[in-house]
């Protein structure tokens, strides 16, 4: 009889369609044994896989770091590579756990887009590129140029009102993914790249001749990037949150990944207690054991770390602390007391 | 021996009336449509509770705020203050008119590719069977970027662009041409030049048929004179009509004024319509070898060339075994173009499913969009192709 299949189908639907996305990340987290962290697919430096497919990057070590405190291993992460326009979708859906993917804050996300963000990882801002033979020291040069970059990005707005307020034109080139937008400059479509400066110091190094570029000095957003959960786990909100915050704060205090065992047992009260000392409530009010701390920077480093290992000055990124340095050093990296 | 006529005792009791055959399908048909109801209803209700306990944003209330953002390629007029629903329109546009033109180019092609396919010149068969097995076995996404990069790459930059006498230029910034700028007399003159055109195309054909019915042929000469000539002429000098040239030239980075094909329409293009243009050669050879040979002896036994037997009796014919699968074709060469998304075509995914979506995360709507979008063109593909396919089929032979 041909209704059954029918009939199995629309069960089959129906059971889907029951799977609401729950409010107990953490637990679902543990069951299945490995957290699902969105990811960029490939930028130099934040999040890349190697030719085992091993991640690593920026990005990936605050995966790493979660998967840490909440799992007792930071290789117990499972990286889905998305795109700009995937994203938000994949978290929203409840196939990542999390997205620690150069996303930039903002307000339409953090509401509309029903997302909860975690401390900024790194803030960034958006510049131009352009070939050096052009002769062009600042964007205000720019007007009438064709300018290649990505769609579904902060970008793209960034760049209409930036031309729009100084009274300039401009032809845009918009693909789907940033492989194509590098391809299509370096094939000479466009006069200018745009993107977040991180993006662009990363995405330089993979073109035919890097030196031929120049970064223009303006910088004409703010894009600070911060790992993201979605709406209506408080508790998952709060863990991936604190790691974060655990990896600056480690930073002020001087733990290292080298050091994190004695520090341990430091006579400065807050370094003990933020590591998890006899008699420390950090496990307990945030669900989990005392040593998650320890664990996450154990397993990654502290904040400062993990900036030099892979976009600092000693990489082939060579980006600067600038706003990124700690609030005791002139930047903006501030973590909340571990109280 | 006696025959009894009476089976009523034979007969089967009267079965229960769900399980005769009619009124068990109706209601089994019924059930069905009221699960699916429910099934569909679930969902909705259930999506909306989940969005609005993640506090996701839902609706189209979107479409009227501002987009914010350029497009390069637009048939429309749209600019960054346009709203979403601007946007999509334009998006729209776009699509639809590559489409449009990769159909005609495919169809073309297809059937010169089919023609040259079933030639009895060794060379011209196997070269066109050679473009067909190529083209139809790679992947459409790599044949777009393969056609893009083969055009951006060689082409120089702005300044070093070929220029045939000044007026147009060629480089990776794309074909700039002049644009004539008509004023009203030259647009009325337009007009009259199609007005002419149609009552030519109108003389002629009630010439034909005078012909076909009485068999004594009517000059039509002085009327495709009139039509193509004299009405636009006295309207171009009664308007006293001008028409000025606006040539693009070098500005900054690139050309301004004049018109331009840019390097993403035309891969896109190209792209598009060589790949369907080699499985619409196969259906125009399939069609055509589907013909019974008896047709062409019985044409050839007549005296008519090769030429008047393909025009007047394989083709015709052959065109009720072509028509369907063009159709199937056709849906897809407008379905896949939103594989030119990756090659920064402002179509509707790159607009729609891409820019909007993310500006406004509106991920179901967006893609609500799309789709609507695609299935209205196939149903439309359909209805016109099932239009051609019923005049075809009415012919009698």
């Amino acid at each position: 009889m041909k209704i059954y299949p029918i009939l199995t189908t629309a069960a089959a639907l129906a059971v889907a369609a029951g799977g609401a996305v729950s409010a107990q990340t953490l637990e679902e987290v543990r069951e299945r044994g490995h957290l699902n962290c969105g990811v960029s697919p490939g930028v130099t430096g934040f999040s890349n896989p190697d030719d085992e497919g091993n991640w690593s990057g920026f990005d990936v070590e605050v995966c790493r770091a979660v998967a840490a405190a909440v799992l007792e291993d930071a290789d117990a992460v499972r990286y889905t590579p998305l795109s700009n326009t995937e994203r938000f979708t994949a978290l929203q859906s409840g196939e990542i756990d999390m997205l620690s993917r150069t996303t930039t804050r903002t307000l339409n996300r953090d509401t509309a887009l029903g997302l909860n963000f975690a401390p900024v990882m790194f803030y960034d801002g958006q510049g131009f590129m352009v070939r050096q033979d052009m002769g062009v020291s600042s964007v205000l040069e720019l007007d009438g140029a064709t300018v290649c970059t990505s769609a579904g990005s902060t970008t793209e707005l960034n760049l209409a009102d930036y031309f729009e307020a100084n009274g300039m034109s401009y032809e845009p080139v918009r693909f789907d993914r940033a492989d194509e937008v590098l391809a299509a400059y370096d094939a000479g479509r466009c006069d200018v790249y745009t993107s977040d400066r991180s993006g662009l110091a990363a995405r330089r190094l993979v073109m035919t001749n890097p030196a031929e570029h120049v970064m223009l000095p303006e910088t004409i957003s703010k894009e600070p990037l911060a790992p993201a959960v979605r709406h209506g786990d408080d508790q998952w909100f709060d863990i991936v949150t604190w790691t974060v915050y655990a990896l600056i704060e480690a930073e002020e205090y001087g733990v290292t990944q080298g050091n994190v065992d004695e520090m341990a047992n430091s006579e400065n009260p807050n370094i003990a207690r933020m590591l998890g000392a006899e008699g420390s409530p950090v496990g307990e009010w945030i669900g989990l054991d005392n040593k998650w701390v320890h664990r996450a920077i154990a397993a990654v480093g502290n904040y400062g770390e993990i900036f030099e290992r892979h976009v600092g000055p000693n990489t082939p990124l060579e980006i600067e602390r600038g706003m990124n340095a700690l609030h005791t050093n002139g930047g903006l990296q501030y973590a909340m007391p571990f109280k | 021996m006696p025959v009894s006529r009476d089976l009523g005792p034979m007969a089967a009791p009267k079965p229960a009336f769900w399980t005769r055959s009619r009124i068990r399908s109706v209601l089994v048909q019924f059930g069905f449509v009221v699960l699916l109801v429910l099934l569909i209803q679930f969902l909705l209700a259930n999506t909306m509770q989940n969005l609005a306990r993640q506090g996701i944003a839902s609706g189209f209330g979107f479409l009227e705020n501002r987009a914010g953002f350029d497009i390069a390629i637009a048939f429309l007029d749209f600019d960054r203050n346009g709203t979403y629903l601007d946007a999509f329109w334009t998006a729209i546009v776009n699509t639809l008119v590559l489409a449009t033109l990769g159909i005609a180019l495919a169809t073309l092609l297809g059937f010169m590719i089919g023609l040259a396919r079933v030639s009895p010149n060794w060379l011209i068969s196997r070269l066109a069977a050679v473009y067909i097995e190529t083209f139809r076995n790679i992947p459409l996404l790599l044949q777009l970027f393969f056609w893009y990069f083969a055009i951006l790459r060689p082409l120089p930059g702005p300044r070093q662009s070929f220029d045939v006498a000044g007026t147009v230029f060629l480089s990776n910034r794309g074909l700039y041409m002049p644009k004539p700028l008509l004023d009203s007399g030259a647009q009325l003159a337009l007009l009259a030049l199609v007005v002419g055109l149609i009552f030519a195309l109108f003389m002629a054909r009630s010439a034909r048929r005078h012909r076909a019915a009485t068999g004594n042929s009517v000059a039509v000469a002085h009327w495709w004179l009139i039509g193509l000539v004299g009405l636009p002429v006295l309207t171009w000098f009664a308007t006293g009509a001008s028409v000025e040239m606006s040539i693009p030239s070098l500005q900054g980075f690139n050309f301004r004024g004049g018109m331009v094909i840019l390097p993403e329409m035309l891969a896109a293009l190209l792209g598009l319509s060589i790949y369907i243009a080699a499985a619409v050669g196969e259906i125009v050879r399939s069609g055509i070898q589907g013909i019974d040979h008896g047709q062409t002896e019985a044409a050839q036994a007549m005296g008519h060339t090769r030429g008047q037997i393909m025009r007047y009796v394989v083709i015709p014919q052959a065109m009720r075994i072509i028509i369907p699968p063009l159709t199937t074709q056709y849906q897809s060469l407008a379905k896949n173009t939103s594989l030119a998304s990756a090659i920064a075509f402002p179509e509707i995914i790159s607009i729609i499913a891409g820019t909007t979506l993310t500006q406004t995360g509106q991920a179901m709507e967006t893609i609500a969009l799309a789709m609507l979008f695609y299935l209205t063109v196939s149903l439309f593909i359909a209805a016109v192709m099932n239009f051609f396919n019923w005049r075809v089929m009415r012919r009698s032979f």
